[in-house]
């Protein structure tokens, strides 16, 4: 199925909740609510015509343009048996971004999304098992987000490391 | 570097004993596998058919009881930091570290990283660096040789000849 | 060891135990933990814990311009460095409309496919070493040593290459390297037979291996599991058939699927075979490459400042773990916006907590050797 017939599906079975749909990108896109991100992709999973069974990729991006600043979370759907593939995405403000989780829908969200909360502080609601995978359970901060700023110690070791020419001019 | 002289015609040598000892201490060091990323590879390279490793005496251990040097290979994250340390402190005394590649010699390209920590030497004292991205088998030779160097060079009988002259004096 | 699931024992009166397997442990294929709740011999489960190497290379992407990012990627998998270069370079000439040379795409096809047996060599090896065979592993190391030696030929590295850059390839591979690569393959095909008879008709080897820990295609697709992992369960799925990329189309290789050779279909056995049938594959192509290759230069003229239009890509490279697939994203400077490597391992760790319940300790580790996890996939 092209990706123009995919959206216009979507739009009948969902009205409203879907929109700005982008076909000239490379992997055409289009955006979704928030709040009904779990329903979009569980029937885009069970009709028989779309058959997504497989969440290729779950991340987010974090937008700090003027006027335009959000957390993209970005879902890329793959099917084999058709051999098509969709992205979805979904707008969340920077303050304070919770999402409901797909973990029901594809059992690999589950890390993917454990990922996301870590590296960007997405809040997924329902989720089973929310804790930070790749850093210290301690650590302080988000740090994919475009305004981390790098603590100075942790756990009594030092994150600076003075430039060996320094010492070597001394 | 030769610790035996065969001088009566006999099969009788005469030695010094710290120089037997290191003899015996140098020709034998066995290495805690602590391989984390490339330099890894590398480092079972070296174990290997061609650059081979055990022809040094030196034969990988899992466990640091059983092991007198640690050639710490590959990048060193703040997570992994307190568990190198922990196994740096299970090792019995005497104890050498290799810092194998840039990563844990300072950090290598990485240090522009946020979890990544700037050297090994922060946590743990280390006796040779050996540079390289990954370094090649004939370099961590070479490192293993200064170690033996190092080794022949301790002294055991008299600890420090200084300091027994100061108490002969007084 | 017929069934996987052991009743419980009231006759030894045994109490949980916690345990944790690594970060430094001899098979966990670097640093990976299993928190794993067992009774001594059938585990409860077996938890996996990582990060111990994360080494922030993607937010390294935003800091670095579109060339200098190359040499990192190499570190994102370091068994595989050439498709991981190789994914990322696609994605900027894809977003900076880039064209690559005839030749440049057949010396990607060559490096790619050496460094597929290299990275398999490993696999297998560090395979049979868990299980508790030593010597196949010394055996592929031997083989290893002398792609290493054609590698530093072509490129001036044994292990983080730098050679697939953006709009082609780094240095041209020369005849003589050519000659070599052919007397290296004409040694290389019958040793797999070497292989076969250590470890694959090995008795205590199928033993232990047929019938454990089985994935369904149903669960390969809901955990989304790539690669060889899928392959063996059954689906015939592979990116370079499927969603061609470079000069892949021109070419005649076979995809190995399992099927239950020794048990059922999607064991430990089944993706160790597929492995096997993809060493002997990769050899096929690159003598194909090595007889197509056309003259011309390796690489196009691009830019210093290589400056993409806004834009975003998701383009996969059939890497030997699974596909990889690499998101970037363009805000029309010299530096990307973002930069996602989603790769085959973070996913097939997802899976092991709920194959491991019900099986035993040595189980475990057959079931991690044979996903064929890599700690800096997982990590990044």
């Amino acid at each position: 199925m092209q990706a123009q017939e995919i959206y216009n599906k979507l739009e009948k079975q969902f009205p409203g909740k879907v929109g700005l749909f982008r076909g000239d990108f490379f992997d055409p896109c289009l955006n979704v609510d928030a709040g009904a991100i779990v329903d979009v992709c569980r029937y885009l999973r069970d009709d028989p015509e779309t058959a997504f069974e497989v969440l290729s990729d779950l991340t987010a991006i974090d937008w700090t343009k003027k006027d335009d600043e959000k957390i993209q979370v970005v879902y890329h759907l793959f099917s084999y048996t058709k051999r098509h593939q969709i992205v979805l995405k979904a707008d969340l403000p920077r303050e304070a971004p919770r999402i409901a989780t797909v973990e029901g829908v594809w059992k690999a969200a589950n890390w993917f999304e454990r990922e996301v909360f870590d590296l960007f502080g997405v809040d997924f609601i329902g989720h089973s098992d929310l804790r930070r995978i790749m850093l210290p359970e301690d650590w302080i901060g988000h740090p994919l987000r475009k305004d981390y700023v790098e603590q100075e110690e942790y756990d009594g070791i030092s994150t600076q490391r003075a430039p060996l020419v320094d010492k070597l001019l001394r | 570097m030769q610790p035996l002289l065969n001088s009566l015609p006999e099969t009788v040598f005469t030695t010094k004993i710290d120089e037997l000892l290191n003899w015996g201490r140098a020709s034998s060091q066995w290495y805690m596998l602590f391989g984390l990323a490339c330099c890894a590879i590398e480092l079972m390279q070296t174990g290997g058919p061609r650059a081979d490793l055990d022809r040094f005496g030196c034969v990988p251990r899992a466990t640091p009881r059983q092991s007198d040097l640690m050639i710490v290979a590959g990048t060193l994250t703040y997570k992994m930091a307190k568990r190198t340390k922990l196994l740096y402190d299970q090792m019995p005394d005497p104890k050498y570290v290799i810092s194998m590649g840039s990563c844990s010699n300072c950090g290598g390209l990485f240090q522009i990283a946020y979890s990544v920590c700037k050297g090994v030497d922060k946590i743990i004292p280390v006796d040779v660096y050996v540079p390289g991205c990954p370094p090649r088998p004939e370099a961590l030779t070479e490192g293993l040789l200064r170690i033996q160097d190092k080794m022949m060079r301790e002294r055991w009988l008299v600890k420090d000849p200084a300091a027994r002259e100061e108490r002969a004096g007084t | 060891m017929g069934e996987a699931v052991y009743p419980e024992s009231e006759v030894f009166h045994t109490e949980d135990m916690t345990i944790s397997v690594g970060p430094q442990h001899p098979s966990t294929h670097g640093v990976l933990r299993f928190v794993v709740r067992t009774d001594g011999e059938v585990i409860g489960e077996a938890i996996p814990d990582v990060g111990y190497l994360h080494r922030s290379i993607e937010k390294i992407g935003e800091k670095c311009t579109y060339h200098g990012y190359v040499p990192y990627t190499d570190r994102a998998d370091y068994l595989a460095a050439m498709f991981a270069n190789q994914g990322f370079c696609m994605a900027a000439e894809k977003l900076g409309a880039t064209e690559v040379t005839r030749r440049g795409e057949f010396c990607r096809v060559i490096a790619c496919e050496l460094n597929r047996i290299a990275s398999h060599l490993i696999s297998v090896g560090t395979f049979g070493q868990d299980i508790g065979a030593i010597t196949p592993f010394l055996h592929a190391l031997r083989e290893r040593e002398t792609i290493n030696d054609l590698m530093e030929e072509i490129c001036g590295a044994r292990l983080t290459y730098n050679y697939i850059r953006i709009g082609g390839v780094g240095y041209d591979i020369t005849q003589e390297t050519c000659d070599k690569i052919l007397v290296f393959l004409d040694h290389f095909d019958p040793i797999v037979d070497e292989y076969n008879r250590l470890l694959s008709y090995n008795k205590i080897y199928i033993e232990r291996l047929a019938n454990v820990a089985a994935i369904t295609k149903e669960e390969a697709f809901q955990y989304n599991l790539v690669g060889p992992n899928l392959r063996a369960s059954g689906v015939k799925w592979d990116i370079r058939r499927d969603i061609p990329y470079s000069v892949y189309p021109e070419l005649e290789f076979e995809v190995p699927v399992g099927h239950g050779e020794k048990g059922t279909i999607g064991d430990c056995y089944d993706r160790y075979w597929v492995r096997m049938q993809e060493l002997q594959e990769s050899s096929k192509i690159v003598r194909q490459c090595l007889k197509m290759m056309p003259k011309g230069p390796a690489i196009s003229k691009v830019p210093r400042k290589f400056k993409p239009p806004a834009g975003e890509v998701y383009v996969r490279v059939e890497a030997p773990r699974g596909d990889m697939g690499y998101y970037v994203v363009s805000d029309g400077t010299e530096y990307p916006y973002r930069v996602r490597i989603r790769t085959g391992s973070f996913t097939a760790m997802a899976i092991i907590d709920k194959l491991s319940r019900g099986i035993m300790v040595a189980d475990l580790i057959a079931l991690i050797a044979s996903l064929d996890v890599d700690a800096p996939e997982i990590d990044r």
